[in-house]
C-alpha cells in the first residue's frame, strides 16, 4: 500500500523538525489517521517506511497512545470525559444516555457508521463538566436534552 | 489586585495578535533581555524572583536553569543543539489553566519561551501540547509564524547573534507524557516511558542533549520578571512564595472557572472568587491542585494557598486548579474515579504501579458496590505504603496515592462503614463466587 502524496509530504515535513527524523513516528501515525480515520496495518507499515523505522517500532508506539485508533471508527468520534470533575457533575448520567440513544457500548460504532463512542480522561474542560469532544469540537455542561441537539449537528 | 499573566486575556479568548500585542508592550522584555542581560543574568534574576514551577512539583525555575551547562566561554564544546521544552500536556484531572494561557495570549508564551531559551542557551524550543488542544495548536502556530515574520525567531535575532527555532508537537495522548523524562521519550517518537534520573535532562535530555523542561504557566511569568524585577515579583505574593497564580475551580462550585490571584491567598478567599460551594451545600473536601494532590477539608479553609502553605497542611499546591466536593459526595466514588484514572494511565514500566493500581481500583469498586471485605481498609493502607515515594520509577504511583492516603485519613469511618457486617451475604462461604475476584 502507498500513502498519498499529501500524507507523505506532511510526514516528511515533520521529519525536518527534529534532530532525529525518527521522532516523527507519532506524528506520522496522526497524519495517516487524519486522512483515513484510523490506522490499518497496511497504513502503519507504509508510514513506517516513510519515517524510516521498522513496523514493529511503529506498532509499539501506535499501541501506547490513546488517540491512535487501530480499528475503524465511525464518521464522528464522541469522547466523553470520565475524570473527576465530570464525575462530580454527572458524566455517568450522560454516558448512560449516550449509550442508550446510540445503542452502543464504549468502544463500539453505531450500525449506520455515524458515531463511535469512547471514554476519555480529563479534557481540560473541567469547568464545563460534564464535557465531551466530538471530532475536534468541545461541548460542555451537558444534559440529555443538550446532547440530543448537539448530535443533530453531526449528520 | 494586579493581573499579570492574564492581563491581555479577553473573555472570548480571542488573542491579541502581534501588532496589538506589541502595542501593549509585548516583546519589550525580550528586547531588554537580549540588550541588557547576559544569559546567566536572566537565570539569576529568575532565581532571585523565587519563581517556582507551576507544573505540579514547584521546583525553583532559576535553580533548574542554573543546572544547564554553559558554553559561552567554550563555544567549541557546544553540542549540536540545546533544547527548551515547554510542557503543555495538561492531562492532570481537574486541570485546565495552561489552555487559557495558550488560547488567550499565545504571544506571551512565545515571548517567554524566547527569553527562557536565551537564558539557558537553547537554539530549539518545542511546545509539547496534548493532542486534544487543537485550538491551542492553531493559535500558537499562527503566533509563531507572526513572531518569525517580525524577526523575533530565526537567525541572529534583532542583531544579537542569538538563534532560535520553535516548533509545536501534538501529543497522541497518555497522562504519563506529562512526566518530564517520559515527555522527552515521547518527543523522540517513542513510547512515553520515564527515564532514570540522574542523569537529569540538563545533562542529557532530548536526543541526549542539554534540555530544560518547564510548564506553560511557569514560563509565562518570565517576561514580567524581566520587565519589573525580582522584588516586584516577590511582592506580588501574600505569604511565603512570590508571584501570582492562576487558580481554578470545578466540581461542586457555584461559578466554575479560572482566576488569577496572589500566591498565598487564603483558601476560603479563593473559593469566594468562585461563589463558594454550590448553593445550599457545604464543603466536604477538595483536591487543591489536581487529581494527585492530597484532599483538604473544611478544617483547612484558612490555609494560605502557596507551595509552603499547602505543604504545611499535608497536601500540595499542585496546579492550583481545585476540584470541589460538597457533602453529597461519597468519598469512595471520588477515590474510585481517581484510581481508575491512575490505573489506566500507568505506563506499565514498573510492577508496583502496573499491578498495584488496578488492585486498589478493584478494592474501591467492591467497597462502592457493597461487596467489601474485612481487611480491605488495611489493604489500601498497605498500597499507600508500597506505592509511595521512592518505590516506583516515577511520581505517577505516589501521585495516585496522594488522594487515597488523605481519604483514608479524613474519611476512614465512611469507608469502613461500607464493609457489610454480614459477610455470609457476600457468598464467602462459596469461594468460587467470591466477588472480590470477579
Ligand atoms: C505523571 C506525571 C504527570 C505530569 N504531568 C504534567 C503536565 O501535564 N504538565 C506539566 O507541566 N507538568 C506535569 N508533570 C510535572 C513534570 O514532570 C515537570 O515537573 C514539570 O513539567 C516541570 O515544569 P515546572 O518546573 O515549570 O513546573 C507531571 C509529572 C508526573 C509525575
Ligand atoms: S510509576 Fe507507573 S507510570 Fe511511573 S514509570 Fe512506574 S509504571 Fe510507569
Ligand atoms: S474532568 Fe472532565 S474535562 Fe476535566
Amino acid at each position: 500500500m502507498k500513502l498519498s502524496e499529501t500524507e507523505i509530504a506532511a510526514i516528511r515535513h515533520e521529519m525536518t523538525l527534529y534532530e532525529d527524523p525518527g521522532a516523527a513516528t507519532i506524528e506520522a501515525l496522526k497524519i495517516v489517521q487524519e486522512h483515513r480515520g484510523w490506522v490499518s496495518d497496511e497504513a502503519l507499515e507504509a508510514a513506517a517506511a516513510v519515517v524510516g523505522v521498522t513496523p514493529t517500532q511503529m506498532e509499539a508506539v501506535a499501541t501506547f497512545y490513546n488517540l491512535i485508533f487501530r480499528q475503524p471508527v465511525g464518521r464522528h468520534v464522541i469522547m466523553i470525559c470520565d475524570s473527576i470533575s465530570c464525575y462530580l457533575t454527572g458524566y455517568e448520567e450522560i454516558s448512560a444516555y449516550l449509550k442508550k440513544i446510540l445503542g452502543v457500548e464504549f468502544g463500539q460504532t453505531t450500525a449506520d457508521n455515524r458515531f463511535t463512542l469512547l471514554p476519555i480522561v480529563c479534557l481540560g474542560n473541567c469547568d464545563n463538566g460534564p464535557a465531551m469532544r466530538i471530532n475536534t469540537d468541545y461541548h460542555g455542561r451537558l444534559t440529555p436534552e443538550k446532547v440530543d441537539a448537539i448530535l443533530a449537528e453531526y449528520p | 489586585m494586579e493581573k499579570v499573566l492574564t492581563k491581555n486575556i479577553r473573555d472570548n479568548r480571542e488573542p491579541m495578535w502581534i501588532a496589538e500585542y506589541e502595542k501593549a508592550g509585548g516583546y519589550e522584555a525580550f528586547k531588554k533581555a537580549l540588550q541588557e542581560f547576559k544569559p546567566t543574568e536572566v537565570a539569576d534574576l529568575v532565581k532571585s524572583a523565587g519563581l517556582r514551577g507551576r507544573g505540579g512539583a514547584g521546583f525553583p525555575t532559576g535553580v533548574k536553569w542554573s543546572f544547564m551547562p554553559r558554553f559561552e566561554e567554550r563555544p567549541e564544546q557546544r553540542p549540536a543543539h540545546v533544547y527548551l521544552v515547554v510542557n503543555a500536556d495538561e492531562m492532570e484531572p481537574g486541570t485546565f489553566k495552561d489552555r487559557l494561557l495558550m488560547e488567550g495570549d499565545p504571544h506571551q508564551l512565545i515571548e517567554a519561551m524566547a527569553i527562557a531559551s536565551y537564558a539557558i542557551g537553547a537554539d530549539i524550543a518545542y511546545v509539547f501540547i496534548r493532542g486534544e488542544y487543537t485550538e491551542c495548536q492553531r493559535k500558537l502556530q499562527r503566533a509563531i509564524d507572526e513572531a518569525a515574520e517580525k524577526g523575533y525567531l530565526g537567525e541572529d535575532i534583532l542583531g544579537s547573534g542569538f538563534n532560535l527555532k520553535m516548533h509545536l508537537h501534538m501529543s497522541a495522548g497518555r497522562y504519563i507524557c506529562g512526566e518530564e523524562s517520559a515527555l522527552l521519550s515521547a518527543l523522540e517518537g517513542r513510547r512515553a516511558v520515564p527515564r532514570h534520573k540522574p542523569p537529569f535532562p540538563a545533562a542529557s535530555g532530548l536526543f541526549g542533549q542539554p534540555t530544560t523542561v518547564n510548564n506553560v504557566e511557569t514560563i509565562c511569568n518570565v517576561p514580567h520578571i524581566i520587565n519589573h524585577g525580582a522584588d516586584w515579583y516577590k511582592g506580588l505574593g501574600l505569604h511565603k512564595d512570590g508571584g501570582t497564580k492562576i487558580f481554578g475551580a470545578s466540581g461542586h462550585i457555584s461559578r466554575p472557572g479560572l482566576v488569577e490571584l496572589p500566591l498565598g491567598t487564603k483558601l476560603s478567599d479563593v473559593l469566594d472568587h468562585f461563589g463558594g460551594v454550590r448553593h445550599g451545600h457545604r464543603l466536604k473536601a477538595l483536591l487543591p491542585g489536581g487529581g494527585s494532590t492530597p484532599l483538604l477539608t473544611d478544617e483547612h479553609l484558612n490555609t494560605p494557598m502557596d507551595y509552603e502553605g499547602v505543604g504545611a497542611v499535608g497536601s500540595r499546591l499542585g496546579t492550583a486548579t481545585m476540584v470541589v466536593m460538597d457533602e453529597t459526595t461519597p468519598i469512595v466514588g471520588v477515590l474510585k474515579n481517581l484510581e481508575h484514572f491512575y490505573a489506566q494511565e500507568s505506563c506499565g514500566w514498573c510492577t508496583p504501579c502496573r499491578d498495584g493500581l488496578p488492585w486498589v481500583e478493584r478494592i474501591l469498586t467492591n467497597l462502592e458496590a457493597g461487596h467489601g471485605h474485612p481487611g480491605d481498609i488495611e489493604l489500601l493502607d498497605l498500597h499507600v505504603k508500597l506505592l509511595g515515594p521512592g518505590k516506583t520509577f516515577c511520581a505517577h504511583a505516589p501521585g495516585a496515592m496522594g488522594p487515597l492516603e488523605s481519604g483514608l485519613k479524613y474519611f476512614r469511618d465512611e469507608l469502613a462503614a461500607l464493609i457489610p457486617d454480614d459477610q455470609d451475604t457476600l457468598g464467602l462461604t462459596q469461594p468460587a463466587n467470591a466477588v472480590s475476584n470477579s
